[in-house]
């Protein structure tokens, strides 16, 4: 169907697309696909060395999913911060990918635990890893007529599994900045939303941390945040606030765990 | 079909199969409220944050100002006027109500955690209500019936 009208507009959940509905005229001209009747998209598949959600997975699933609590705690945690009971019951993993928020919740978590978007369309299935995604805000790679099927990570063995979101308050509130790391063999992820147009890795931080360059304040964080990030001075918050206050968690998070944190 | 621009949906609502011609986009918030008379359900901001509208979709607590009509073909759909009244004793000698404009919502939610004692291992009364702003309250009246409630299930279990 997205093959033949490229205009079409999917709904999973809903809480994205449906927000500002009323006054919303030109939302209103526009063509939806249902997705809610491919029952078959909401559905948690556990093999040997991956993990897939259904596209149509919500919040709710996962918070549920007591497997996912012992392998996958982040999903959980993300989960229960957003927004509330009657979002989760009904926000999907992908479409908080799809509507690629800066300061979304679900996918720093997903990026951390290296994640890959599964899409499908009349020409096939294609694969892509979350962190090479997004190329600017809201700018993403994929094409109107692919649908996200599924999300997929690789199981592994994690030591270090943290995410915080800063907000103004508790529930129901846009993050202000938002980290997700997660370490195993295959080494670091620190992943940072609401400090860039995308939600994005921080590769100079993980370098940093392979190479285990001493750190003895928050300040000595301040350079590798500087190549990494590019947060904008908005309402919510100014940049500097925002690469400080990343410093500053990334340190206290850390220190007691990372060696070369001091 | 009675035109181009509406379908019908058929879903069972509190209980009873119903259907209903609606555009297809149409907010349920709207569906209950003007196609189906049902007005127990409120509409305070209208975007996911208030949860005055909050009804069960297939057993969970969901934002009915949120949801496209289309999407509960099939479904079961509850409402606050499927709620008996006894559940609401607690909740009226705790001071959880004032003005009453958020006391729709906050009773489907309260109902619903009420309903699933299970998810107290898991989740502060207070966590699975943030869904639910109350202007009057400050939250210790909802909370206090809640719990009351609660107790008493528990002491006569
Ligand atoms: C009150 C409120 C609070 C919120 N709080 C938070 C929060 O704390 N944190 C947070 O991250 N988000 C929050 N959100 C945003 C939203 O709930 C999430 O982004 C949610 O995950 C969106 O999922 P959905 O299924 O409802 O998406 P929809 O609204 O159905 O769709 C969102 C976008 O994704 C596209 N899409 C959906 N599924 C697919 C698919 N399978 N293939 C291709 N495209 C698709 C849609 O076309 C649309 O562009 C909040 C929203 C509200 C209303
Ligand atoms: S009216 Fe639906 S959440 Fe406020
Ligand atoms: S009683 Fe007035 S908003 Fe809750």
């Amino acid at each position: 169907m997205l093959a033949g009208d490229s205009s079409l507009i999917p709904i999973a959940g809903a809480t994205d697309v449906l927000v500002h509905w009323p006054g919303n005229l030109e939302a209103k001209t526009r063509s939806y696909l249902d997705l809610s009747g491919l029952g078959e998209l909401r559905s948690m598949q556990w093999a040997d060395d991956t993990f897939t959600i259904g596209a149509l997975t919500t919040y709710w699933d996962v918070i549920c999913n007591e497997q996912c609590a012992q392998a996958f705690p982040l999903l959980i945690n993300a989960a229960r911060q957003v927004g509330s009971v009657q979002i989760q019951s009904r926000g999907t993993w992908a479409g908080n990918i799809i509507n690629a928020s800066p300061a979304a919740d679900g996918v720093p978590v997903l990026m951390a635990y290296d994640a890959t978007v599964v899409m499908q369309s009349c020409e096939g299935i294609e694969e892509i890893p979350l962190d090479e995604f997004y190329f600017g805000y809201k700018q993403m790679r994929r094409r109107t007529d692919q649908l996200v099927v599924a999300i997929r990570m690789p199981r592994r063995a994690h030591d270090v599994e943290i995410f915080e979101k800063v907000g103004a308050r508790r529930a129901q509130a846009i993050s202000k900045i938002g980290l997700a790391i997660t370490h195993s063999q295959d080494g670091w992820r620190i992943v940072a939303s609401a400090v860039a147009p995308t939600i994005l890795r921080c590769k100079a931080i993980e370098t940093l941390l392979e190479e285990g360059s001493p750190v003895r304040s928050p300040d000595d964080l301040m350079a590798a945040i500087a190549k990494d990030v590019s947060p904008i001075d908005d309402i919510r918050s100014s940049r500097l606030y925002r690469e400080r206050v990343l410093a500053r968690i990334l340190y206290h998070d850390l220190k007691g765990i990372v060696p070369s944190f001091v | 079909m009675s035109d181009v621009n509406t379908m019908q949906i058929e879903f069972t609502l509190n209980g009873t199969p119903t259907k209903v011609d609606v555009a297809p986009m149409d907010r349920l918030l709207d569906t209950l409220r003007y196609a189906l008379g049902l007005t127990g359900s409120k509409e305070g901001c209208g975007e996911g944050e208030c949860g005055a509208c909050t009804v069960y979709l297939d057993g969970v607590p969901v934002n009915a100002c949120l949801v496209p009509t289309f999407q509960v073909r099939g479904c079961h759909v509850e409402t606050i006027e499927s709620i008996p009244h006894e559940s609401l004793d607690a909740m009226l000698t705790s001071g959880a109500t004032q003005c009453g404009a958020c006391t729709p919502g906050v009773v489907m939610t309260a109902c619903w955690l009420n309903r699933h004692p299970e998810l107290s291992k898991t989740h502060s009364v207070r966590e699975l209500m943030a869904g639910n702003l109350c202007r009057c309250t400050g939250y210790d009246g909802i909370i206090d019936g809640i719990e009351c409630e609660q107790r008493t299930k528990s002491s006569t279990l």
